[in-house]
């Protein structure tokens, strides 16, 4: 019975939870109620990607109204791999963030906001994923955005509300940029439904309508995924932020922003409209790959980590977007899989930062001197996520590279994949400077506070459940490029 | 044990090494006891797959599907058979050698030396045994990042400097270059197997075949092929243990060791000896042989003399393996143990000689022969093998490239052997001279303090009664090894008959 009912719980739980927050108020409740949600949602996303492993796609009549009339929830094997990845972020990080929060929130006594802020985002990102109906994402892009512009806002830096206030700006026009193109759509077509919508469009695919609204689409999905030259908002939003939610929002926004663009142009506009006759590799490839140059080479020259990380953050969805733009089955499979991969490993990254912060307060690289030996479990995974973004052997980051330069070499562009490692070195380089300032220099002392200590349990395991993650990940794959393969395969409408 | 266990066992031993290593932290003398009870067991665990190898078996383990159709798996063939061998047997004797050197020297910091060196070791084991090129290249990776530690043990501004270069180059060539050409071989072969008679034969253009060949043989930086060599005089900020285990055996013996087998089992011998492609291979090592020597005449600090000409021995293997012959493929192999045994000698001898007089140039240490007669003789020894003299093992490795540059049709390089060797005696047999010759200096006459120097010094030293020699840990660890050089001219046939069936599958 319930398990009939499992894509609308997916959605319902941290939606009804969310509210919940701001009735219970009392703040050990609160938190609890956040962590056991998030991670029955968890709970409820690895079933669905068991449902989806064994019987196929999942359609789910929302109220019983079939589509196209209706809404519909669809999970296939994507959608569920993307689910599964947001609602366990979701999960870690609200595990972890007790402590953090405690001390970046101080002037928020109540903290019931932020799990309702959180706790209504990750609807809204979870929603964007299941459903099957156009208008539907533009709802639950909204939900996750707004909630996302609060969370950011709660920075302790002053900073953090210019950076809100960008990331606002950008933010709804990417989204009013996306609801346009749906409109035009629905002009054309009548209908909202994906499944629908791509067959109906075949008929007035060369309407110049149309077209434009795939223009639109692109524009608003490259801003909400942070495309160069689309990024500017980006990396003061998630330097300023307060750590957990930059932990949370790098692992999961961007990554279903670039699920839109697969859902988008393959699903609704399908290969052939996108790829064969709109040629949309000629406007990816080259922004992907000036966006891993760039970013990268701006991310070495950062003093703040959290914004080098953020910059790392850019050139990794060019990673991602990179691999779509091949569009071949190991093309998509290394965006897919980064798109996991990196969701992993910047999530630990960003996550050893907040606990940097939680006990030095701020993640300045000065403030980074000795730390290898004041919060050695800290560094440590530090250096296990820094060492995936360099694609070290047996770590996801290896995963993805692997594939990405395999369909580089596959389409005979080499110097793609020249420049997909080059930008690996450019890693090396800003990881290094960190590891170096961490392990070489002498500790700073504090005034009056003894030395830095390592940071609490609390907040350890769960960073240490994503650094056994990337590990683990990185030796077998058969559940993350497994997948992803045939995520791919079906993306593209050939037998995997 | 079976063979697949003893495998395993070979490269989770140094790992549980570490965890002790770690664990006994607050005993020094326990915590030295495991290292060398570890790397006992180690070389026993190797030894043991040994008869199986020369009976023609290739012990295999399948770890782990990494992606479908590309596993973690290990191989034991007779290269790596050596190679193993190799470094398990020297490792005993280098963590004998750094109990006297790290003791002697006062160093801090010493669990976690010995905890990374146990790490690194086990990754020189994965390298040596692995099945495929994903499985190399994940070890050899693993070797970079765990010796990094090594490198910069002094934590010092000039540690970090030269951890940079270390990093930077092997991290870049194998990125950058190797990466790139075992996903390349991969989507030409659709398998990274080695397998006797390679898997590129036919797969590719020759240009292809050119272009991957250098990406390999660059690739692989710890070859130290030049213009990528610079990491290992960088290296020598290392505390002297490191440098002799990792970057005169283990380390850069992983780098030729990769190009040998790349050489053989992924490209194939007959596709590079029937194209001739890898000619302009041979040039470049013969280059990088002649001109590391020549740097290395230069070079007044012995251990980066000793570098040098590191540097230009690997080389001599790079070359066997790019003459693409059978007896050039047997003598680079054989190089392999050779130049182990004899650099490994003359480290042990710089890092006694830096231990006992704090000395680390070569013209500091007139006389020291007479102090240091055992650690100097021994010395001798290790330069004869490095020069290429009976009676030692290095005298084997180049007949058999000379042998091989002959059926290559490609007399020069007999030459560039000749010449090399010459070069060997140039740098090497001066610091032997000059030890055991010269006298000890003395104040220069007209010295202020000339007429109150205290004669009882200068006479004791001619006389040769203040003999002040290396602690005794090392100079256990410097005589065998010493002993080892001699020892491989008279077992050179048994290292052959190991290594025959490379060449005659």
């Amino acid at each position: 019975m319930i398990d009939n009912h499992l894509p609308i719980l997916q959605i319902l739980l941290p939606l009804v939870a969310a509210p919940l927050c701001l009735l219970l108020r009392h703040r050990v409740v609160v938190t609890a109620l956040a962590i056991a949600v998030t991670w029955v949602t968890f709970a409820v996303s690895v079933a669905l990607m068991a449902t989806v492993l064994q019987q196929g796609p999942i359609s789910y009549e929302l109220g019983g109204w079939p589509p196209p009339w209706g809404i519909e929830y669809r999970v296939d094997i994507l959608s569920a791999f993307v689910l599964v990845l947001v609602s366990g972020i979701g999960a870690v990080v609200a595990t972890w963030s007790p402590a953090s929060i405690s001390v970046e929130l101080p002037r928020y006594e109540r903290h019931y906001l932020f799990y309702c802020a959180y706790l209504l985002c990750l609807t809204g990102l979870l929603g964007i994923t299941i459903t099957g109906d156009m208008f539907n994402v533009f709802v639950f892009l909204e939900i996750s955005a707004l909630s996302s512009y609060v969370l950011i806002s709660m920075g302790q830096d002053r900073r953090a509300l210019t950076a809100a206030y960008s990331y606002l700006i950008m933010g709804t026009l990417g989204a009013t940029f996306i609801l346009i193109g749906i409109g035009l759509l629905y002009i054309m077509t009548g209908t909202l439904n994906m499944a629908d919508l791509a067959l109906r469009l075949q008929d007035v695919a060369d309407t110049r309508t149309v077209i434009v609204a795939f223009a639109f689409l692109i524009v608003g999905v490259s801003l909400k995924m942070a495309l160069f030259p689309l990024h500017l908002w980006l990396p003061n939003a998630y330097a300023y932020a307060p750590s957990a939610v930059t932990a949370f929002l790098a692992a999961t926004a961007t990554k279903v922003a670039v699920y839109l663009l697969l859902r988008f142009f393959f699903t609704v506009f399908g290969y052939d409209f996108s790829f064969d006759r709109m040629q949309l590799w000629i406007v990816l490839m080259p922004l992907a790959l000036i966006g891993i140059l760039t970013a990268s080479l701006v991310a070495v020259f950062q003093n703040n980590i959290k914004r080098m990380l953020a910059y790392s953050s850019v050139a990794q969805i060019g990673y991602m977007v990179l691999g779509i733009s091949f569009a071949s089955v190991s093309g998509l499979t290394g965006g897919v899989v980064h798109l996991f991969n990196h969701g992993l490993m910047k999530c630990t990254l960003f996550l050893a930062m907040g606990c940097i912060v939680y006990r030095c307060g701020s993640v300045h690289i000065d403030e980074m001197r000795g730390l290898g030996r004041r919060m050695p479990w800290t560094m440590a995974a530090f250096v296990a996520g820094g060492l995936s973004l360099i694609g070290v052997p047996m770590t996801v980051g290896f995963i993805s590279k692997w594939f990405l330069v395999k369909a580089a070499l596959e389409q005979g562009l080499w110097p793609v994949a020249g420049v997909i490692l080059f930008s690996s070195l450019l890693a090396v380089v800003y990881i290094w400077r960190v590891i170096e300032v961490a392990y070489f220099e002498e500790p700073l002392a504090v005034d009056g506070q003894g030395p830095v200590r390592e940071a609490p349990l609390s907040m350890l395991i769960p960073m240490w459940v994503l650094v056994a993650a990337i590990f683990y990940f990185g030796v077998t794959t058969e559940l993350t490029a497994g997948i992803a393969q045939q995520a791919a395969a079906s993306l593209l409408g050939v037998v995997p | 044990m079976s063979p697949s266990t003893a495998i395993y066992a070979a490269v989770a031993l140094p790992l549980v090494g570490a965890a002790l290593v770690v664990s006994l932290r607050r005993w020094p003398n326990l915590r030295e006891a495991a290292s060398l009870i570890t790397g006992g067991a180690l070389f026993g665990v190797v030894l043991s797959l040994l008869p199986h190898v020369q009976s023609g078996a290739r012990p295999e383990a399948q770890v782990v599907e990494v992606m479908s159709g590309l596993w973690l798996a290990f191989k034991v063939e007779p290269l790596g058979m050596l190679f193993a061998l190799v470094a398990s047997g020297l490792w005993i004797v280098t963590t004998t050698y750094s109990i006297g050197y790290m003791r002697g020297q006062h160093e801090v910091d010493q669990t976690r030396f010995y905890a990374w060196f146990a790490i690194a070791i086990s990754a020189a084991m994965g390298v040596a045994m692995a099945a495929n090129l994903l499985t190399l290249f994940t070890f050899y990776e693993l070797l970079t990042l765990s010796t990094y530690p090594l490198v910069t043990h002094h934590r010092t501004e000039k540690a970090m400097r030269a951890g940079r270069v270390y990093l930077g180059i092997l991290l870049g060539t194998s990125i950058g270059f190797l990466l790139l050409a075992i996903i390349w071989t991969y989507y030409l072969a659709g398998t990274l197997d080695f397998r006797p008679g390679g898997i590129l034969a036919g797969t590719a253009d020759n240009w292809v075949i050119v272009v991957l060949l250098a990406l390999f043989a660059f690739g692989t930086g710890k070859a130290a092929l030049m213009p990528f060599h610079r990491w290992l005089p960088a290296a020598m900020v290392a505390p002297t243990p490191v440098s002799a285990l990792l970057h005169a055996v283990a380390v850069v013996k992983a780098g030729v060791f990769s190009i040998m087998k790349i050489v053989v089992y992924i490209f194939g011998i007959e596709l590079l000896h029937d194209t001739g492609l890898s000619i302009w291979l041979m040039y470049a090592a013969a280059f990088t042989i002649i001109a590391a020597s020549l740097v290395a005449l230069t070079k007044d600090n012995l251990k980066a003399r000793l570098a040098y000409s590191t540097i230009s021995q690997l080389s001599y293997i790079v070359l066997g393996a790019a003459m693409a012959t059978s007896a050039g493929v047997l003598g680079g192999s054989m190089h392999i143990a050779m130049h182990a045994f004899g650099k490994i000698t003359l480290f042990f001898c710089a890092g006694a000689i830096y231990v006992v007089a704090h000395k680390t140039d070569i013209s500091d240490m007139r006389g020291i022969g007479r102090t240091m007669p055992i650690t100097m003789t021994a010395f001798f020894i290790g330069a004869l093998s490095i020069i290429g003299l009976p009676p030692m093992g290095g005298a084997w490795s180049k007949w058999f490239l000379a042998l091989g540059a002959l059926e290559a049709e490609k007399a020069i390089f007999v030459a560039v052997l000749m010449i090399s060797s010459l070069l060997n005696v140039a740098y090497l047999m001066p610091i032997v001279a000059r030890a055991f010759f010269v006298a000890p200096a003395e104040p220069a006459p007209g010295d202020d303090d000339f007429a109150g120097a205290p004669q009882g010094t200068v006479l004791g030293a001619n006389g040769g009664s203040s003999i002040k020699e290396a602690p005794v840990f090392c100079l256990v660890a410097l005589c065998a090894t010493a002993a080892g050089c001699l020892a491989l001219f008279f077992f050179a046939d048994d290292l052959y008959q190991l290594l025959t069936p490379i060449v005659n599958p």
